[in-house]
């Protein structure tokens, strides 16, 4: 669906993209995470032909952006950083115009299509209220819907959850993947590593213009062929398990074993109480930390986190919205 | 796209409460007129004006010539530099360009939205005027104030510091600067003209707005740097010692509509005025596209 070729875009002397091939697959949830200032916008822009790139070649849809820009954007949806709006006009007025605006959109079914945009996005019931008197997430919404109205195969959207509450982000993931089960692709960029934890199938790391990693959620968040075990007699369980276990903090400890049932039924035998045993695997948070330097946002400050990667902790997935930076 | 634009021009407060600030000034003037009876006398003041008391039917001249050096280029500066910059600021010209819609396009009905604006401004004034001309200050009356026929003829010093009168006569019709009289329909003809005119010289104010209007994204900048640029040729019209770019000026012969109420009608400038208007146009209007189309957006 996008396919990208060693595209990289210089502002003046600085380099905002650099010699990023992206691929991003039919059906996928794809996210292009990355730092304030890593370039995630730049390259959206890009793909969207609103940017040109320095050199590179990129194609979305199979045809070469941006000079067949004009025959792809129909079948695409975008939300390009804030949401815009006419501030004096209703949300639906707003989604009427912009589909007027462009080319393919039949007037015939025009009113159909907003309405339905409107009730995908929880806002069918809209008045004519001038959308200068919208909160951030009615805007946010009003953006998603006016990506919508075209029903498109591809959705790129730039950081989609800005401003919406967490109500707001549950029904914005909900949407995302009944799209993505009708067959629409998703391509989002965001700092919000729960968001795209929660969502997205396969991800690209891009850390000062520079695309780090890029691969299949499941594959890089295979067990790392520890277990993390919970229990109240620590000791018990360091004795049997003998050499296993690789470190200890309190009652949790690391163990060394692909087979959780079998520890398990062990740790049983020996008469150890578990109250939690579970697969290790790697957050996000470590996944893209590990790949990336400093915040480009950041000055001065050395390293950001410590090898996080290293230290071996049960690290459920974050749930609050942190950032990379 | 064309349709979208003038929806979005006519749904907007700014264009009305402009026109009718535009249309406003004459009314004030000619009401203070209507009532002092007090004309500024022929060769001063506002073009036009020591005449209108004793034809009203020559207000909208008189409306034109006072709304031309100030309140319209000003109101089409702000339009036509809005036009881009405005909604590159406010992040809807991405959403447009995504839908999608082609650069030139935009520009195109950006552009057709601004002439539209500068008609609806010019044609605003010039009709409620004549209401205003007609009802307060009354349609022609006989009167002979002291102006020799034929004394104006050719009076109106290069580049519009002096400003010209319209000669009186009697017994009804309309006299033309040059002493000779007008008939109804010859003044709506010469209106027509100066309308025309008019519009086609607010034009090169606008392409001048419209091209910097893509190169910054502030539509007060845009607003303001085409107005400096108005300024300055301004000054530079009255300078002597600029007198061999004066021609090239764009406000060099934005007086010479005058030139339309004059028997015969005095061409020269009116043609010259149309020409160096026409030139500011295609230049500016290239420069905004050659601009426009190869630029990033990244607001």
């Amino acid at each position: 669906m996008i396919t990208t070729r060693n595209v990289t875009k210089r502002f003046g002397r600085v380099e905002a993209v650099r010699s990023v091939s992206l691929d991003v697959r039919e059906g996928d949830r794809y996210g292009l995470l990355g730092p304030n200032g890593s370039g995630k916008s730049t390259l959206v822009r890009m793909l969207l032909g609103l940017v040109y790139a320095t050199s590179g070649e990129i194609s979305v849809l199979g045809q070469r952006i941006p000079r067949y820009v004009g025959r792809v954007l129909p079948e695409i949806g975008a939300l390009i950083e804030e949401p815009a709006a006419y501030p004096h006009l209703s949300g639906r007025a707003n989604l009427r115009l912009l589909d007027a605006a462009g080319p393919h959109g039949a007037r015939r079914t025009r009113q159909r299509r907003v309405d339905e945009a409107l009730e995908r996005v929880g806002l069918a019931g809209i008045d004519r209220r001038p959308v200068r008197t919208y909160s951030l997430g009615m805007r946010q919404r009003l953006g998603l819907a006016s990506a919508l109205v075209r029903r498109p195969r591809l959705l790129i959207l730039d950081e989609p959850t800005n401003g919406l509450d967490p109500r707001g982000i549950r029904d914005m993931r909900e949407l995302l993947i009944s799209l993505n089960e009708s067959g629409v692709t998703i391509f989002l960029s965001s700092h919000l590593l729960p968001e795209v934890s929660a969502l997205c199938t396969r991800i690209g790391v891009l850390d000062s213009g520079r695309l780090v990693l890029e691969d299949s959620l499941e594959t890089l968040q295979e067990p790392t062929g520890r277990v993390v075990v919970s229990t109240d007699d620590p000791e018990r369980a360091v004795a049997a398990l003998d050499s296993l276990v690789e470190s200890r903090d309190g009652g949790d400890l690391v163990v060394r074993s692909g087979d959780p049932a079998a520890l398990n039924a062990r740790l049983v035998e020996a008469g150890v109480r578990v109250s939690s045993l579970v697969t290790q695997r790697r957050s996000l948070e470590e996944i893209v930390l590990d790949v990336t330097g400093t915040g480009s946002d950041q000055f001065g400050v050395a390293t950001l986190a410590p090898s996080l990667a290293d230290t071996p902790a049960p690290a459920p997935a974050p749930t609050t919205n942190q950032e990379i930076s | 796209m064309i349709a979208v634009e003038l929806f979005k021009l006519v749904r907007r407060l700014r264009t009305w409460l402009s026109v009718a600030l535009i249309c406003a000034l004459p009314l004030l003037v000619a009401i203070f007129i209507a009532v002092t009876h007090l004309a500024p006398p022929p060769g001063q003041g506002s073009a036009f004006l020591s005449a209108v008391l004793d034809n009203g039917q020559l207000y909208p001249a008189a409306a034109l010539a006072l709304v031309l050096p100030v309140f319209l280029p000003v109101a089409v500066a702000v339009v036509a530099g809005d036009s881009v910059a405005g909604e590159a600021s406010a992040g809807t010209l991405r959403y447009l360009l995504a839908r999608p819609v082609g650069r030139t396009r935009l520009l195109v009905a950006k552009l057709i939205s601004v002439i539209t604006f500068v008609l609806l401004a010019v044609i605003a004034v010039t009709v409620t005027s004549y209401a205003t001309g007609v009802l307060i200050l009354g349609p022609s009356r006989a009167a002979a104030v002291g102006t020799a026929p034929g004394g104006l003829s050719g009076s109106i010093a290069p580049g519009g510091g002096g400003a010209p009168t319209a000669g009186l006569q009697t017994g009804g019709a309309v006299t033309s600067l040059s002493g000779a009289p007008l008939t109804t329909i010859e003044l709506g003809e010469r209106v027509l003209g100066a309308v025309a005119f008019i519009t086609v010289s607010m034009l090169g104010v606008a392409a001048i707005a419209l091209f910097l209007s893509t190169i910054t994204n502030s539509a007060l900048g845009a607003a303001l740097g085409s107005l400096a640029v108005l300024v300055a040729s301004e000054v530079l019209v009255t300078l002597n010692a600029a007198t061999a770019v004066q021609p090239y000026l764009p406000t060099r012969y934005w007086l010479a509509w005058i030139d339309f109420f004059r028997q015969p009608i005095f061409w020269r400038d009116i043609q010259r005025g149309f020409a160096i208007q026409a030139v500011y146009v295609v230049v500016f209007l290239a420069a905004a596209w050659a601009n426009f189309a190869t630029r990033d957006i990244t607001t």
